[in-house]
């Protein structure tokens, strides 16, 4: 196949990635990487290069529309990095030693998961009461706006948060996606933050940790001009365009759709790993 | 000790006393259009590359299935760059993603300079160690 039609069909694939990323809120790295290696035959470590960047792109572009609604909490945010970004250099570390197939098995478990998590209830459950003595002296109680205007909340469980973080960063630097399903669950489940302030921090993180995980795999010669360049910029206008015609209220059955073609991945991913196709 | 409420303004402050001027919200809008900035003319920086690529390259068979001819130069932060200069279409496309990877470690770094102001030094530091990894998987041994 020429380079040209093939950097077009890449291209195109990142862009409805990008979008659909964007209209269910789940990030376009969870399908890029399986479309990638699927369809095109790459790479695993390779795909997941591509995708890194192309998460950078998203979180960085997306900073300016997240901090005018007044959700993100910086220091909840900052303090957590430490976890994923040490635990993003740990997944990048290992990927770039790891077999394939077998990496592809971890993927194809993670889509499954991703899914699963995708379709649970938003439960907006913030923590009230009396405030968590680690969590005050780190400053992470904070104020978010609600329809019957600012509303406080008090951050709990930050050790088993920051745990849970590692754990996040580690996949996304050992698969190339985000995990900003992971980074919600830790900070609304476990740490008890308002479901809006979770997933503006969880964007906001996502960049910061994938990008400790892209100076792995560029020294180790993973990201790829030919590759990367189609995938930036399709998940970008995807995403981008996403943004415009985003109608919340109506995406409940596009999550549904999406959740279970993520769900086809994970299965066709984990069979792939074991026949050895990857 | 700050109470939550005041390090939390729903509009920018409108007198320009250092003390709040310098709030999260307001450091937070500036750096969310500076990252804006960044990932367009970064992505301008890919396309021109990219058309470049296909202009040289379009017409040669690829498969993607290996990456061996991926060459070594293009790895490193100071190789990328001074090929860029010498047009060539890969080490353009490269730079722009360097830039791309670049504009959260600037967020960081404009965030340790927020905190300061802000005279929050446990911030100062928390900020300073997630620098610290961002540089070491940068420019640190290769892994």
């Amino acid at each position: 196949m020429p380079t040209l039609e093939l950097v077009l069909l890449v291209w195109l694939g990142s862009f409805f990635a990008g979008l659909l990323g964007s209209l269910t809120g789940l990030g376009g790295g969870v399908v890029i990487v399986p479309l990638l290696v699927l369809a095109f035959g790459v790479d695993i470590r390779y795909a997941a290069g591509a995708s890194l960047i192309s998460v950078i792109a998203t979180s960085s572009g997306a900073a300016a529309a997240y901090t005018k609604e007044g959700y993100s909490n910086i220091r909840i945010g900052m303090f957590l990095e430490v976890a994923t970004t040490a635990g993003a250099i740990l997944g990048a570390f290992l990927a770039v030693r790891m077999a394939t197939n077998v990496l592809g098995v971890i993927f194809g478990v993670v889509l499954i998961v991703s899914a699963l998590l995708s379709i649970r209830e938003k439960s907006e459950q913030p923590g009230a009461g009396r405030p968590d003595s680690l969590a005050s002296r780190l400053r992470m109680d904070s104020v978010y706006p609600t329809a019957q205007g600012p509303r406080s909340y008090h951050v709990r469980h930050v050790p088993a948060g920051f745990t849970m973080m590692f754990g996040a960063g580690a996949i996304s630097g050992l698969l190339g996606i985000g995990s900003g399903a992971f980074k919600v669950l830790a900070l609304d489940q476990v740490m008890r933050v308002p479901f809006k302030v979770s997933t503006t921090t969880s964007n906001f993180m996502i960049g910061v940790t994938a990008a400790a995980s892209a100076g792995i795999y560029l020294r180790r010669g993973f990201i790829t001009p030919g590759l990367a360049m189609p995938v930036v910029l399709g998940v970008l206008l995807g995403s981008v365009l996403g943004t415009f015609i985003l109608v919340r209220a109506r995406t409940r059955w596009l999550r549904l759709i999406f959740g279970l073609v993520i769900l086809a991945l994970g299965i066709e991913m984990i069979y792939g790993g074991f026949t050895g196709k990857l | 000790m700050k109470s939550p409420a005041q390090s939390w303004s729903p509009k920018p402050a409108r007198s320009w006393s250092p003390k709040n001027v310098w709030t999260d919200q307001r450091v937070e809008t500036i750096i969310g259009n500076l990252l804006r900035t960044g990932v367009l003319l970064s992505g301008a920086i890919v396309l021109f590359g990219g058309i470049l690529y296909l202009i040289q390259y379009g017409h040669v068979s690829a498969h993607y299935s290996g990456f061996n001819a991926n060459r070594a130069e293009l790895h490193a932060v100071g190789p990328v760059v001074r090929q860029a200069f010498h047009l060539d279409s890969r080490a353009i496309i490269q730079l722009g993603l360097l830039l791309l990877i670049a504009t959260p470690v600037v967020r960081v770094a404009f965030s340790i300079a927020a905190f300061a102001l802000e005279r929050d030094w446990l911030y100062v530091w928390v900020a300073l160690i997630v620098f610290a990894i961002l540089m070491f998987s940068l420019f640190g041994p290769a892994l």
